[in-house]
């Protein structure tokens, strides 16, 4: 029996159809090769980097450590969704207001986590904030601008007073 | 290789009894860092995380069930928390939130490693396994279920569907240490719970031996020691004996997360920690 199969994924909100995949693809594979969707980052593969987050069902999770084949019928959303092509989501902006990137690879797992971590805890205070990315590892900045990131964007948000904003 | 996503319990086990040696996938959180590595290779996967009913959990008078598929994040807060801290104290060491969204109890108890970290809990509380085939359920003690290391009494066809715990009036503690503090695999886990109802202390052991164990003789010595009607605080020699009695109670071996020595000392250690916090 060949182990090439197609199956549909609900990705950022679109219906997309994974053609002639192998079934023991994870769902950050999928994403990055076969869907085109390259914002989730490939490094450890095990499910300690954060690298590759998305969003599945609302819930943050690795996407490494999903089986693609098994995510059909859940909602699935990437870095991509996070905003209109070309511009910046609140959370995004302040990353570069801050200078929290440096070589960038981490920058999308955590971007999603903060979205997610915002969404669910708007006021989180600096050790909420911690607990909630120590499952984002970045091997560059040291942490410091990257907690001020999340501080900017969680006063910005407040701010700006809307809770459904990207 | 085929992937079933069974939506119903009644599903799940005819599939599993029609593929008897399929890979069961939960949060995914264990199976999937071998197929990525390369050391597994699945020929027939069950993927259990459609079915609704694996993720209830219900909190009765004197035990909580919690199914197999509920998640640590789940866990880690809300009414679960309150009625079994240490567990939650423990789901929330799993991992880093990605982990904990997606990892499930009954996973942890598939996988039976002996680090897994909510193991030493389930023993302190009295779990039971509940089991479920085509040909019925059964409902064994964790000490049965765990037989080695990352081997359970699972049969083939069988899926884990429920957990079973002891509800306790009474402070519970877990401690772990691990090379750093996130995102980390246990080198000794201690769980230390005690139930004024009973006037009972029990103690659960991770990653110190095959299997998660208890200290009976801990557990005996703390019973006697503690003043359950008045001032419950423990005193220094207290703490001193209880933790040489767990330590005695540890089965540790040299691997490459800690040397045996290493575990033994710092079983003790936990231990005693665990304890001054529950009777501060």
């Amino acid at each position: 029996m060949s182990d090439l199969v197609s199956y549909r994924l609900n990705v950022n909100g679109q219906d997309r159809t994974v053609a002639d995949g192998r079934l023991g693809e994870s769902l950050l594979y999928v994403l990055r090769e076969r869907l085109g969707l390259a914002g989730a980052k490939n490094a450890c593969e095990q499910g300690e980097c954060g690298s590759c987050s998305v969003m599945v069902d609302d819930e943050l999770v690795c996407s490494c450590l999903v089986l693609a084949a098994s995510a059909e019928g859940r909602d699935i959303r990437t870095i991509e969704s996070l905003a209109p092509e070309g511009e910046l989501s609140y959370v995004q902006q302040a990353f570069v207001d801050a200078g929290a990137v440096q070589c960038g690879f981490c920058t999308p797992g955590l971007i999603v986590s903060v979205h997610d971590l915002l969404e669910r805890q708007p006021d989180a205070t600096d050790i909420e904030v911690r607990e909630a990315l120590s499952g984002n590892l970045c091997r560059c900045t040291g942490y410091g601008r990257i907690l001020e990131a999340v501080r900017i964007a969680a006063a910005e948000r407040l701010a700006d007073g809307s809770e459904s904003r990207a | 290789m085929t992937v079933l996503s069974p939506r119903t319990l009644a599903e799940a086990c005819s599939a599993a009894a029609s593929n008897p040696n399929a890979d069961l996938l939960a949060g995914g959180t264990d199976l999937m860092v071998e197929v990525n590595s390369g050391h597994r290779r699945p020929t027939d996967v069950i993927s259990l995380g459609a079915i609704a009913e694996l993720r209830e959990w219900s909190i009765g008078e004197d035990r909580i069930t919690i199914g197999a598929g509920v998640t640590f994040a789940k866990i880690a807060s809300g009414e679960l928390a309150t009625a079994a801290p240490a567990l939650a104290m423990a789901a929330r060491t799993v991992g880093s939130p990605q982990i904990r969204n997606a990892a499930t109890l009954g996973g942890n108890l598939g996988t039976g490693s002996p680090a897994g970290d909510s193991l030493p809990v389930l023993a302190a509380l009295n779990a039971s396994v509940v089991l479920t085939s085509v040909h019925g359920q059964r409902e064994i003690p964790l000490s049965e279920f765990c037989v080695g290391p990352k081997r359970t009494d699972r049969q083939p066809g069988e899926l884990i569907t429920a957990v079973r715990i002891d509800r306790l009036n009474g402070p519970q503690e877990f401690c772990k240490l691990g090379t750093r503090q996130a995102m980390v695999i246990s080198v000794v886990s201690v769980a230390v719970v005690a139930d004024t109802s009973s006037t009972s202390v029990r103690v659960g052991l991770g990653a110190v031996g095959p299997v998660p164990l208890r200290a009976p003789e801990a557990e005996a010595f703390a019973a006697e020691a503690i003043n359950w009607s008045g001032q419950t605080s423990v005193d220094t020699e207290t703490c001193r004996r209880f933790a040489e009695l767990v330590r005695d109670a540890a089965r540790p071996i040299d691997d490459h997360r800690s040397t045996a020595e290493y575990r033994r000392h710092a079983t003790g250690v936990l231990a005693a920690r665990a304890l001054r916090r529950i009777f501060p």
